[in-house]
């Protein structure tokens, strides 16, 4: 079973992507977002969990109207350049309010994960082999920051507001 | 300046227990050398030709002698006993050993210092005009602006993995001494018709493989929106930014794909949608930084005829090296790094150790680093200025060259980077060989000079009146002439290509050529750079490549 951190534990991933449970058996789905755009009436009547797996090009003000139903979003990261992802997960939070699971997914790394929580996300998967018990850390590698962000289960010292 | 608080102390602690540990799982081997690389770079470690390079951050350029004193250290216990001035207002070392750089960093932190945001695609230091807070044309001082957005871009969880590095700097004078319009944005301090002070915004600038001047995009930012106007700006950037080429990853490659109009339209957009989550401005907290920059108390004093009765050298000198201060009785005082037989922006540890000797007993104990790779004491005495000048004589600092041809912005080059395709380092001492005559320079009048050893425009040279450029060819290197540009103001302009690019040992007298055309043209008086804007490339093209010096 896939093991990722959520809000600061390990735990068992209890989501499935739906190319890995193509009849949402586990009734916790994540689809991808162009599917989730061609599909959502039929999804919405569906009884399990939905979630939306993010490209780092895919708007996420398209997401705004859908948060009654969708419980998680998952946004991508190709690789360590790849930083769109903050900028999305920081419009989710604080422009359009988005309460549910907040995924970071792919080639993210340990260092990564102190700017990931700041920007909103409270769940991270991490490449299959990662060390989850050294990842956890990061998340203390520093008690204080400058700016205000919309991070989840951080407490920091700020200056300003 | 600006001084340290307990939060500010902590975090610069925690960066560097955080660098240590990452310098430990890749010495252990548990991070790949491409996973700490992502890493090192955010701290300003560079791996270089010979070693590392690392790159300690100067807030707009202000140290206090304390802070020398621990550069000098680093410069003798971890380096070869020099330092690098460079043109974003830092220091950089040639030859620490990689382990060593955490305890370099926590030797920086315990005088407030660090290297963090000295590389990699994120907030770099944001500079300033180096005559800030002294100048008599200035608006208002920007170094409490500046130290206001270092604060909000230190390690910003959303902008600190942008498509490419990013860089502000920031004037409050109409002059622009700190080459605003080939950032990334530039901010002028400027008044608006109600006699508000507030900032006039430009996007774009930038130098490197494609140079560009900014484009205004907001003519008056009232100061209050400064950081949610910033956030606005790198959030189109962020997400707009092209990341699937490294060469069109700067913002200036953004707007101009999009044109400054449409580019400002989406910024304007998102700085409204985003009114109720940007940052705040926090008057108390501006006014606590603020209260770091308040003017000296200065003593009364009356302007001295400070040339009267003196030696020609020190006549010199006091014209070329000092400059005007607001206050009567004092003046700014730089302290050349260009003498002839020592590459650009190089200092040794000895003479930090006395500069920062001198700018105690001199200047009000602080020092500045120049954009364009000088030392500067912002308030020196009239009185003091003649021993003053006497001292630094002895440390090889007084040349009297500032804004003379040799007092040129050159970038380490092929001797030390492994970007480079020519060297540069030699150039400049061929240069200052030729051009050994001080009455020469004088007559010749204000010429930049500004070198790169590649494309990456380290050395600025697409906005130097005489620009070098190396270039690979099969391997061998050459040099690309550019006339005509200038970081001057509203009239900024980049250098024209004046034709095939010259072998290495041809560059020397190509510029003799040049400098010639110049003295036969030129009216009386007249700036270099005046008279190509007035003649125009041609006659350089012209003269400059005769037969005889035909460049393949």
């Amino acid at each position: 079973m896939r093991q990722l951190i959520r809000r600061r534990e390990i735990v068992n991933d209890d989501w499935r992507y739906a190319d890995e449970d193509p009849h949402g058996r586990d009734r916790a789905l994540i689809l991808p977002f162009a599917r989730w755009q061609q599909e959502r009436n039929r999804w919405w009547l569906w009884d399990g969990r939905l979630g939306v797996r993010l490209g780092p090009a895919d708007p996420v003000a398209a997401l705004a109207q859908d948060f009654l139903r969708v419980g998680l979003v998952a946004i991508e990261f190709g690789g360590i350049a790849e930083g769109r992802g903050y900028s999305q997960a920081q419009l989710l939070r604080k422009r359009y309010k988005f309460g549910g699971e907040l995924r970071a997914v792919g080639k993210i790394q340990r260092d990564q994960l102190f700017y990931l929580a700041r920007c909103g996300f409270d769940s991270f998967e991490l490449p299959q082999g990662a060390d989850l018990q050294v990842a956890l850390t990061a998340f203390d590698d520093f008690s204080v920051a400058y700016q205000g962000a919309a991070d989840i289960g951080l407490d920091l010292e700020r200056r300003a507001s | 300046m600006y001084r340290y608080d307990s939060i500010d102390q902590r975090l610069v602690e925690q960066r560097v227990a955080q660098f240590r540990d990452q310098t430990q799982r890749f010495l252990a081997g548990q991070l790949s050398d491409d996973d700490f690389k992502s890493l090192r770079l955010r701290n300003g470690l560079y791996i270089q030709k010979h070693a590392p390079m690392l790159r300690v951050s100067i807030p707009y350029g202000l140290l206090s002698t304390a802070q020398v004193r621990v550069l000098a250290r680093i410069a003798r216990e971890y380096d070869r006993d020099f330092g690098h001035f460079t043109t974003r207002q830092n220091i950089q070392y040639n030859w620490p050993k990689l382990e060593q750089v955490p305890d370099i960093l926590a030797l920086l932190a315990t005088v407030e210092m660090h290297a963090i945001q000295t590389s990699g695609n994120c907030i770099r230091n944001v500079t300033a005009d180096h005559l800030a807070g002294v100048a008599p044309d200035e608006l208002e001082d920007p170094r409490p602006w500046c130290e206001y957005i270092r604060q909000w871009a230190t390690l910003h969880p959303e902008f600190s993995y942008l498509p490419r590095k990013f860089k502000i700097a920031v004037t409050g004078s109409p002059q622009d001494r700190a080459a605003s319009r080939v950032h990334d944005i530039g901010l002028h301090l400027v008044r608006n018709a109600a006699g508000e002070v507030g900032f006039e915004v430009l996007v774009g600038g930038g130098l490197g493989r494609a140079p560009m001047i900014g484009h205004v995009i907001r003519e008056f930012l009232p100061k209050q929106e400064l950081l949610a106007y910033l956030e606005a700006i790198l959030r189109v950037y962020n997400l707009e930014g092209r990341r699937d080429n490294i060469h069109k990853a700067r913002i200036k490659i953004l707007v101009k794909a999009l044109g400054p109009q449409k580019f400002r339209e989406l910024v304007e957009a998102e700085f409204a949608a985003a009114r109720d989550i940007a940052p705040r401005y926090d008057a108390a907290e501006f006014e606590r930084i603020r209260s770091f920059f308040a003017s000296p108390h200065y003593e009364s004093l009356l302007d001295e005829n400070v040339e009267a009765g003196k030696s020609r050298e020190f006549r010199n000198w006091y014209r070329q090296n000092t400059r005007k201060h607001k206050v009567t009785g004092y003046r700014a005082v730089f302290v050349s790094l260009k003498p002839p037989n020592s590459p650009p922006g190089d200092i040794t540890a000895k003479q930090l150790d006395r500069v920062a000797d001198l700018a105690d007993r001199y200047s009000l104990g602080l020092v500045r680093a120049t954009h364009d790779q000088n030392l500067l004491f912002a308030d020196v005495r009239q009185s003091d200025l003649y021993a003053l000048w006497q001292a630094l004589l002895e440390l090889d600092l007084a040349t009297a060259n500032i804004g003379t041809l040799t007092d040129m912005i050159c970038c380490p080059g092929l001797d030390f980077c492994s970007l480079a395709n020519a060297r540069s380092i030699p150039i400049a001492a061929q240069l200052n060989e030729r051009f050994d005559d001080l009455d020469h320079l004088y007559d010749l009048g204000e010429i930049q000079l500004k070198m790169s050893g590649c494309m990456n425009g380290c050395g600025h040279h697409s906005v130097g009146h005489i620009g070098i450029l190396g270039v690979d060819k099969s391997g061998e290197e050459w040099y690309q002439i550019t006339l005509g540009g200038s970081t001057g103001g509203a009239d900024a302009s980049l250098g024209e290509v004046i034709g095939p690019s010259v072998a290495y040992d041809e560059v020397v007298d190509t510029i003799e050529r040049i400098i010639n055309v110049y003295v036969a043209e030129r009216h009386e008086e007249e700036r270099f750079l005046d008279t190509f804007r007035r003649i125009g490339v041609a006659p350089f093209k012209a003269r400059v490549y005769a037969p005889a010096h035909q460049a393949a």
